[in-house]
Order: C-alpha cells, then structure tokens, then sequence
C-alpha cells in the first residue's frame, strides 16, 4: 500500500515532464497570434512584389516594421513551442535532447536575423 | 485501488491503433501546419535579410518568392498559417471549456478547413 494520491504519482509522466506553464504559455500566445496574423498578413502581401528600393522604405516605415518584429519575436517562440510538443511526444533520449537544440537554435538565429535585418533596414 | 496494471499501460500518443476522426485529423494537421510554418518563416527572414544586404542577395529570392512557384509555395503557406491559427484558437476555446460536445468539435473542425480556405481566397484578393 502507497501512501500517495494518483494524481501525485501521475505527475512527471507525461511526454515533457511538466507542461502545465509551458501550455498556459502556448493558449496566451495563441491569443496573441489571433491578432497579429491577420495584420501580418496584410503587412507582408503589401510589401512583397515590389523593387528593392520600394521594399526598404516600406519596411522603414513604424507600422510594417513593427508588426514584422512582433510576429518574428512572438510567432517564432510560438512555433518554436509547437515544435518542442511535437518532439517531446515522438523523439526520445539523447536524440530528443539534441533536437530540442537544435530547433531552438534554428529559430533563435532567425529571430536574431530577422531582427537584424529591420532594425538594418530601418535605420 | 488504481495502480494495478501499473507500468505496464499503452503509452500515449497511441495514433497508430485509432481509428481516423475529424476532430483528431483537424488537430493533427494543426501541428503539421505549425511546423511547416518555420520553414516559411526561414523564407520570409532570408528574404528581409536579402533585402537588407545587397541587390543580387535580394533579387534571388526575390525573383523566387514572386514566380509561379514562389507564389505557389506562399498560397500554400498563407492557408497554413491561417489554418493554424483558426486551429490554436480552437484549442484556446476547447481549454476554456466550451465546444467539446462531439457535433460542436467536429462542426469547428470542418470550420477550420472551410475557413482557412476561404481566408486565404481572401487573403489572395486583398493582396
């Protein structure tokens, strides 16, 4: 006979250990995603399709660069989660580990270089 | 007591031996749209930075993205993006605890499929 409630043995043995702050996280980007795609959207269908030049004045101006670095910053950590969901449920042991790296290294060098290239083209 | 059978229970995800459903298909396909975005985020980032460095960096890309086949590849990732984001929006309202009936879930799941869709005309209107 154990001693212990099944909700207290049951913690820990889900995919990813613990998950109830990394979810809650995940429902309140989702909402913030909920407002920032449509204006994304639009933000980037009207800059694609120009010249160079055309390009980097849109993208100097406050709105369209704005939006662009919000959904960089706030949709990659977005994607970044889903990912690490993702690999937790079907990628285990020191390969698990390493893919986790290895996406979170993939999209913190493209918010990093994203960022880069507006504050660039901005400035 | 509950732990009998204890170690010794079918570990989850356990997709192989379910039998295909709206709701798990729409979910499914929430994750592989997630996923299949960073790799439009990688083309929407290298075309920034193209912009930001030079001409001929940015005349490559350019000249992908806006071919037929750029275009296609964006149509595709515009439906994506949509769909997911009506898809996480289902979660969030699942999570407050509304629309778990099984006609209510599957009605939003044909929603999202239906909606992206529609979303995407749209977006392909505007732009």
């Amino acid at each position: 006979m154990r001693y212990l409630t099944d909700r207290k043995r049951a913690r820990g043995l889900g995919a990813g250990g613990t998950g109830t702050h990394h979810h809650w996280q995940m429902m309140v980007r989702s909402m913030l995603m909920t407002v920032l795609v449509p204006l994304f959207v639009i933000t980037l269908g009207l800059g694609l399709g120009g010249t160079q030049e055309e390009v980097l004045s849109y993208f100097a101006r406050p709105f369209p660069a704005i939006i662009t670095g919000l959904t960089l910053v706030v949709g990659l950590i977005h994607l970044m989660n889903e990912a690490q969901e993702a690999i937790e449920d079907y990628v285990h042991g020191a390969a698990e580990k390493l893919t986790l790296v290895a996406v979170k290294a993939f999209c913190y060098t493209l918010m990093a270089a994203g960022l880069f290239a507006l504050v660039k083209i901005a400035l | 007591m509950a732990d009998v059978n204890r170690g010794n229970r079918p570990l989850s995800p356990h997709i192989a031996i379910y039998r295909p459903q709206m709701t798990s298909a729409s979910s499914i396909m929430v994750r592989i749209t997630g996923i299949s975005l960073l790799f439009f985020a990688l083309l929407v980032v290298w075309w920034l930075l193209a912009a930001a460095t030079s001409e001929t960096a940015f005349a490559f890309i350019d000249g992908l993205l806006t071919s037929w086949f750029g275009g296609l590849l964006l149509t595709l990732g515009v439906w994506a993006l949509w769909y997911h984001t009506l898809g996480r929006l289902r979660h969030v309202i699942f999570d407050f605890g509304y629309g778990l009936d099984v006609n209510v879930a599957e009605t939003l799941g044909k929603g999202m499929f239906i909606g992206a869709t529609v979303l995407t005309v749209l977006t392909l209107i505007v732009v």
